[in-house]
């Protein structure tokens, strides 16, 4: 898999002056869709970011056919809408797009109702660790201690869901993790979801400039980091297999991966942070890890 | 043309069957489920092809049956009572998306407390979201009701979706003849859904329902506005045309008039128990009281000609309302009065809340009462809820 191969498809995903801020991860993520994709997809988009993304009518940021809906509804629409493709044999991709409030919380339901009924839908969380359309309140994934306007002052308090591994627990057939700085393996990962039927889950890692406050020129170089560090690992399931995928593999050794710092000091949402605070996000980190490393072991194919 | 005996659910899951609706899907609530579970029968049994998806929640119901809709499939599903409030926020984005959808709404109460017998709270609280509404009486009207949703939903001057309220139980769970069209004659008359020009499927960039300015949430809504306007001509005609067609009776279109134009009192309700309520007004007519009963038989779009020109020359109008808006009076009073104005003096009861039995003798004291009242002049407190709108029914009082 080369890059080259991302220019399969005409489609470009988003266009040219969107209405997206500056440095928005989800341009990158929906751009790489779109190339790859292409013109089998159709996106079904909760309220988020990436309804505003879309554009204002009559303009429209996207060149990819596109159904907006309520917050908690995406995959519910979405399990429909391809049911009256199959009723009526158009060949689609049904994607839905979305956030983590739409996915992890509002519509948590929804997206466990279409997984359990196997729909056959592909879902990409675009994952930006807080409400960031409303404003940068604390969601359901915002990473512990993390500063949002609705943890103003010591961070948020509870821990984070994992969203991928509760996917992977409704026994579907693909769930995979990815990240916005590598667009080989989110476009290989895409790839592969297109070529199975059922429910497929991607959780997409996207570093968000105004939400985690850093400069915005530097979304890639944070998502790089999230992944250098450990905070972020990339795996993939399908088949009955799980495997911590080759971008990921070196930082299972905690010699290897960089200092947690370095990806916390870039971003004013953990300024605030003690000494022992980011011991023990170090500490989840590592939890982490061994539990992924166990599921490896176990869906081993 | 069958003649069958049928409970309400199981008619309006045959009418769903001759519909040869593609996408079906449902949360189960007491006590709209047997229709679903008929349709999941008819679907495993082969008898209808179409896809039946078991959901987790209301909410998730509807945004199936729209995006199936969004796709060009004819979609049905079915809820009661706080399952219908669950769908609250889908019921907008559907009607305001111009899809048409059919639902079939068995009322039933509205917590707490718990309880599962009828009143209209349910049907009547959605009555702003651009749905056409409209209630049955009997079953025979519960299946053409629910067959002629389709046609007058998909119909190009409306395009808007439709519900058919049915009584929780004295419908849904009662046995009556049914006539019944053959699958022939209905697939000729409801051929399947034509292709919308805005129909969602790969390949073709564009965007539905994302922002805008202003003006086109005030265009949009109006445009709803008038297509639900158009519907009242669309609803007559398809009445007419179904009773010629398949050779069964004309219901009257919005409304039923029974004995109402040209009566000096006009008793106005809705829903199943008309049926008692003509056994009451037929006995008053036999007393010699000049009463008659208009029928509302679609909420919405509301049929304020209608009750005009029935109230024209009438002395007074009678509501009797299953349902009351908390801080103001009955839902239905509320809708005839601001359709007839101050034309006519308008008296509102409110009985049968949460299933409160109400039978042929209740009816016929409470319009008793009315005429008497207004033919010895104490009608100046009618339309002074605070102190006078009746509770029929009410224990404690």
């Amino acid at each position: 898999m080369s890059l080259q191969r991302l220019a399969l498809s005409r489609i470009r995903g988003t266009l040219p002056g969107n209405p997206a801020c500056m440095g928005c991860p989800h341009n990158i993520g929906l751009k790489i869709v779109g190339r790859v994709l292409g013109e089998r997809a159709v996106l079904v988009i909760p309220a988020g970011c990436s309804t505003i993304i879309s554009g204002f009518w009559p303009r429209e940021g996207f060149d990819l056919p596109i159904l907006h809906v309520p917050f908690a509804s995406a995959p519910a629409v979405a399990a429909g809408l391809r049911a009256s493709h199959e009723a009526s044999g158009v060949d689609s991709i049904v994607v839905v797009w979305s956030g983590d409030g739409a996915a992890a919380d509002i519509g948590f339901a929804t997206l466990s109702g279409a997984a359990v009924r196997n729909d056959d839908i592909l879902v990409i969380v675009s994952d930006n660790e807080a409400y960031m359309n409303t404003g940068i309140q604390a969601s359901g994934t915002t990473m512990w201690r993390a500063l949002t306007t609705t943890t103003p002052v010591m961070g948020k308090t509870e821990e984070r869901k994992d969203l991928a591994l509760l996917m992977l627990m409704h026994r579907v057939p693909y769930v995979a993790t990815a990240s916005i700085a590598y667009p080989t393996d989110f476009a290989a990962k895409l790839e592969k979801a297109a070529s199975i039927r059922g429910f497929r889950f991607i959780h997409l890692h996207s570093p968000c400039p105004p939400g985690w406050r850093f400069d915005s020129d530097k979304t890639v170089y944070v998502a790089k980091l999230a992944i250098e560090t450990g905070a972020w690992i990339l795996w993939e399931y399908s088949g009955g297999k799980l495997s911590i995928n080759p971008v990921s593999r070196p930082y299972a050794d905690k010699a290897k991966r960089k200092p947690l710092a370095e990806y916390l000091k870039l971003q004013g949402r953990f300024a605030h942070l003690r000494e022992e605070d980011i011991k023990a996000i170090e500490e989840k980190i590592e939890a982490n890890w061994r539990l992924l490393k166990e599921l490896e072991r176990i869906y081993s194919g | 043309m069958a003649r069958r005996v049928l409970m309400g659910n199981t008619a309006v899951a045959e009418a769903v069957r001759l519909a040869g609706v593609q996408v079906v899907t449902a949360y189960p609530i007491t006590p709209q489920t047997v229709i679903v579970e008929r349709i999941a029968e008819m679907v495993e049994r082969g008898e209808l092809k179409a896809r039946y998806i078991r959901v987790e929640s209301e909410h998730s119901a509807l945004a199936l049956v729209y995006g199936a809709a969004a796709g060009g499939a004819r979609a049905f599903t079915a809820t009661s009572s706080h399952g219908l409030l669950y769908m609250y926020e889908m019921l907008w984005w559907v009607a305001g998306s111009r899809l048409p959808i059919v639902m079939a709404v068995v009322t039933r109460s509205i917590g707490p407390p718990w309880g599962l017998h009828s009143d209209h709270h349910d049907a009547l609280t959605v009555r702003d979201t651009g749905w056409i509404i409209g209630f049955a009486s009997s079953v025979q009207e519960a299946f053409d009701m629910t067959l002629q949703a389709f046609k007058i939903s998909e119909d190009r001057r409306v395009m808007l979706p439709a519900m058919v309220a049915l009584e929780g139980f004295t419908l849904s769970h009662t046995a009556e003849p049914v006539e019944m069209p053959d699958e022939k004659s209905v697939s000729e008359w409801l051929p399947p859904r034509e292709p919308l020009p805005f129909k969602i499927e790969p390949g073709k960039a564009f965007a539905v329902g994302n922002t805008g300015p202003d003006e086109v949430t005030m265009e949009l809504k109006w445009l709803a506005w008038r297509a639900m306007e158009r519907s009242r001509f669309v609803i007559r005609e398809t009445d007419l045309e179904y009773a010629k067609r398949f050779g069964l009776r004309s219901y009257g279109g919005l409304v039923e008039d029974v004995y109402a134009k040209g009566s000096d009192y006009v008793v106005v309700a809705m829903g199943a128990w008309c049926g008692d309520l003509k056994e009451a007004v037929e006995k008053l007519r036999g007393e010699g009281y000049r009463v008659g009963l208009l029928r509302i038989r679609y909420f919405r779009p509301f049929p304020w000609e209608e009750l005009r020109e029935v109230s024209q020359n009438a002395k007074a109008v009678l509501v009797i309302d299953r349902a009351v808006s908390i801080g103001h009076r009955g839902i239905l009073g509320l809708e005839v009065s601001s359709a007839i104005g101050d034309r006519v003096p308008v008296k509102n009861v409110i009985a049968g809340i949460g299933g409160v039995d109400t039978g042929p003798e209740d009816f016929y004291s409470i319009v008793k009462t009315f005429i008497e009242e207004y033919e010895s002049g104490s009608i100046e407190g009618w339309s002074i809820p605070e102190w006078y709108m009746p509770w029929m029914g009410v224990v404690s009082k």
